[in-house]
This record gives structure tokens, sequence and C-alpha cells, in this order.
């Protein structure tokens, strides 16, 4: 009988090992959000992105409807084009919407804050692919400081 | 001068030639039909010895390294206010590094040398080549279910460290030093990705696994079969793994996280 008994150990050591992938997938990594779920791609261009990077959250009010999925230049005139991966749950965003760069906290990571538009019969809704044209740069302290002291220079 | 170069040599032939009879062990154990009613049986006893037995140490160490990082993050984050970063903390370096990493090198002293010196004590026996004599292939017969019982249950065991050790960290630091309870979690969730942080941490010791098995059994099987050199085999499995190691997960994170 100690081949079955073996055998028992080894199965219950087969179970242990699953039950610690299922308590650190479904306790310990985001469930709610992950990269399985249907998603449709926006497009933004800014000025400057600051300190925003790949897998950054896209936020409506505080909740994370997106991430960042991809970050390059764009065009002629190189301007950063930011790809934002977006829930098939929140696809009714209209034509009018914005995009800005904000912080999370004063020295927090940065992430893109989308404000919904107004809808009436004109306005057409954001699909797969499509641009975001109405878009604010991220705030970058020193150019702050800079028109601060310019500005103190005029008075 | 030129004893010191043919001395340079010799090793270089050596190491290159040791790297060669490894690789035709593993080949010619592994590849070939297989016989799952036979091996079967020898992979369980296998996982018994080499999975099972490793279970208590990973366990206690998995507990006592998530512990020792909840103190010690928690001392650094509370300066900053930021205790509540305490869980992703925890929960980054034991899935991205520690788990496999320390599980890897565990397994290389708990494991590895008990592999190393049981099949080289068959050799220094003649154990092998009897099996030989009975038409008993020796790769298959011993050393086959021994590596696939080590490929399996390294990841099996790192999971587990991970595991016991993000349940350590969460004992000292919610229960004992009073982070919200909540936060701990919430924030751990924000933080922790299932395909970047989980999987990747799973194919890292699937890695490791493979190296320190291989590495364990060439050098059980090639030692030279005296109780010296059984002795010498046992030492340098522990040592090579361990920098195997180590060096492949600095590869391996720069691959993946860099």
């Amino acid at each position: 009988m100690e081949s079955r008994n073996t055998q028992l150990a080894v199965g219950f050591f087969v179970i242990i090992g699953v039950l610690a992938l299922l308590f650190l997938g479904l306790r310990a990594a985001n469930t709610n959000f992950s990269s399985n779920g249907e998603t449709y791609k926006l497009y933004a261009k800014f000025d400057n992105i600051g300190g925003l990077k790949e897998r950054s959250p896209v936020k409506v009010g505080g909740v994370v409807v997106g991430r960042v999925s991809k970050i390059t230049l764009d065009g002629d005139y190189y301007e950063p084009l930011v790809e934002m991966t977006i829930s098939k749950d929140y696809d009714e965003f209209s034509d009018t919407s914005s995009v800005s760069i904000l912080t999370s906290g004063l020295l927090g990571e940065q992430y893109i804050g989308l404000s919904p538009g107004f809808i009436d019969d004109t306005v057409e809704m954001l699909g797969d692919g499509d641009y975001i044209h109405d878009t604010k740069s991220a705030l970058v302290l020193e150019d702050l400081i800079g028109q601060f002291l310019f500005s103190q220079g005029n008075d | 001068m030129l004893d010191r170069i043919a001395g340079l040599g010799k090793a270089v032939l050596d190491s290159i030639a040791g790297a060669g009879q490894a690789m035709v062990m593993l080949l010619r154990a592994l590849i070939g039909k297989p016989q799952l009613r036979k091996s079967w049986p020898l992979l369980m006893q296998q996982m018994y010895s080499v999975g099972v037995l490793s279970l208590i140490i990973i366990v206690v160490s998995g507990l006592f390294i998530g512990m020792v990082l909840g103190l010690q993050g928690y001392t650094i984050l509370v300066d900053f206010g930021a205790e509540q970063s305490l869980g992703p903390m925890v929960a980054l370096s034991l899935l991205r590094e520690l788990g496999p990493v320390v599980t890897a090198l565990l397994f290389a002293g708990r494991a590895g040398s008990a592999l190393t010196a049981e099949i080289g004590l068959m050799k220094a026996t003649e154990q092998l080549s009897s099996l030989e004599m009975m038409a008993v292939d020796p790769l298959r017969r011993v050393i086959s279910p021994r590596f696939w019982a080590g490929f399996y249950s390294m990841p099996l065991l790192a999971l587990i460290f991970s595991a016991v050790g993000i349940y350590g960290g969460y004992l000292v630091g919610v229960r004992w030093l009073g982070v919200d309870d909540g936060a701990f979690w919430s924030v751990m969730q924000a933080n922790v990705e299932w395909g970047q942080d989980i999987l990747n941490g799973i194919i890292k010791s699937l890695v490791f696994a493979f190296v320190v098995t291989w590495i364990a059994l060439h050098k059980g099987y090639h030692c030279v079969p005296t109780s010296v050199g059984i002795s010498r085999a046992t030492t340098s499995t522990v040592v090579t793994a361990s920098l195997a190691v180590l060096g492949l997960d600095f590869v391996l994170t720069a691959l993946m996280f860099g």
C-alpha cells in the first residue's frame, strides 16, 4: 500500500499547488480589468506626455476603464501619439470627449483622465481606432516655474 | 608558460565535453516512445521524494521571507506615509523574484544534492551497469522520471512559496502592524497583473526547474564513481545550480521586465 500513500501525497501536493495558483490569481492579481476582456482602441495626440508610461491607467472620474497600450511619435512633426485600450463595457464615449494627462497625488503616477462629452443628434460616437481631438498635455513643473518667473518679470 | 596555456585549453575542452555529455544524456533520456504504464509509478515515486518532501522547507521559508518583507517594507514605507503600498511591494517582490529564485536555490540544496548523491552512488555500486546488463536503459528508467519530477514540482513549489509568503506579509503588515486590511489587498490587486507578474514568475520557475534538475542529474550520472567523486559531484551540483539560477534570473528579469 505504500505506492497508494505516495500517490495520495503527490495528489495533495498538486492540489495545494493549484490552490496557491488560484489564490494568487484571484486574491493578489486584479481580475476586474484584465487583458482577456473585450477591448477597443482609441488614439490621442498630445504636445507633451510628461511621465506617462505604457500600462498607465485611463480613468473616467477616477474609475479605471482602460490602459495606455502604446506610446509613439507620429507624423512629420513628431507629435506623441498615445494608443489607449478601453474595455468594451464602456463604448459610449462621444466625439466631443476630451482627454488630459493628470497626476494622482502630489508625487504619484501619471494617468489619462477621460471626460465624456455631451451627446446630441449631430455628435458621433467614438469607435475602434478613432482619434480624440480635444487633448490637454501633462503639466511639466519646469514650464510652470518658467511661466511664473516670466509673468513676475512683466510686473 | 606553455604548460599553463595547455592547462587552460584542457579546462575549456573539458567543460565543452561536459556540456556535450549533459546534452546527450538529456536527449537520450527524454526522446523516445513514452511508456505511460511503466513510467507513471516511477514518476509518482520521484514526485514524492523531490516535491512532497521539499514542501515543509518551502512553506516555512516562504512564510518567514514574507514576514520579513512585511516588517522591513513597513518600517521604510511608513516614513513616507505610503504603508498602503506594502501589499504590492510584498506581492511583486515575491511573484517576480523571490518566489522562483529562492525556491530554486532551496530546491538545489534540498532535492538537487539528493538526486546527485543517489545517482552517483548507483553508479559507484554499479547498479547502473547492472541495469544495462538486464537490457534496461538506465537513462529511461532512472534519469527520465527524476527529470520530469523536478520539472513539474518546482513551479508548484514556487507558487506555494509565493502564496505563503504573501500570507506572511499579510500577517505581519495587517494583523501586527495595523495596515488597513482593505487597502492591503486592493492596492495589491491594482498593481499585480496576471500575465505580466504571475505568468512570468511561472515561466521563470520552469526555466530554473529545467536547469537545476538537469545539472543535478548530469553531475550524478557523470561523476567519478568513488566516495570522493560523489562528494565532489554533490558540492558541485549545489554550487553550479545556484550560480546558474542567479545568473539566469538576471537575464530573464532583463528580458521580461527591462
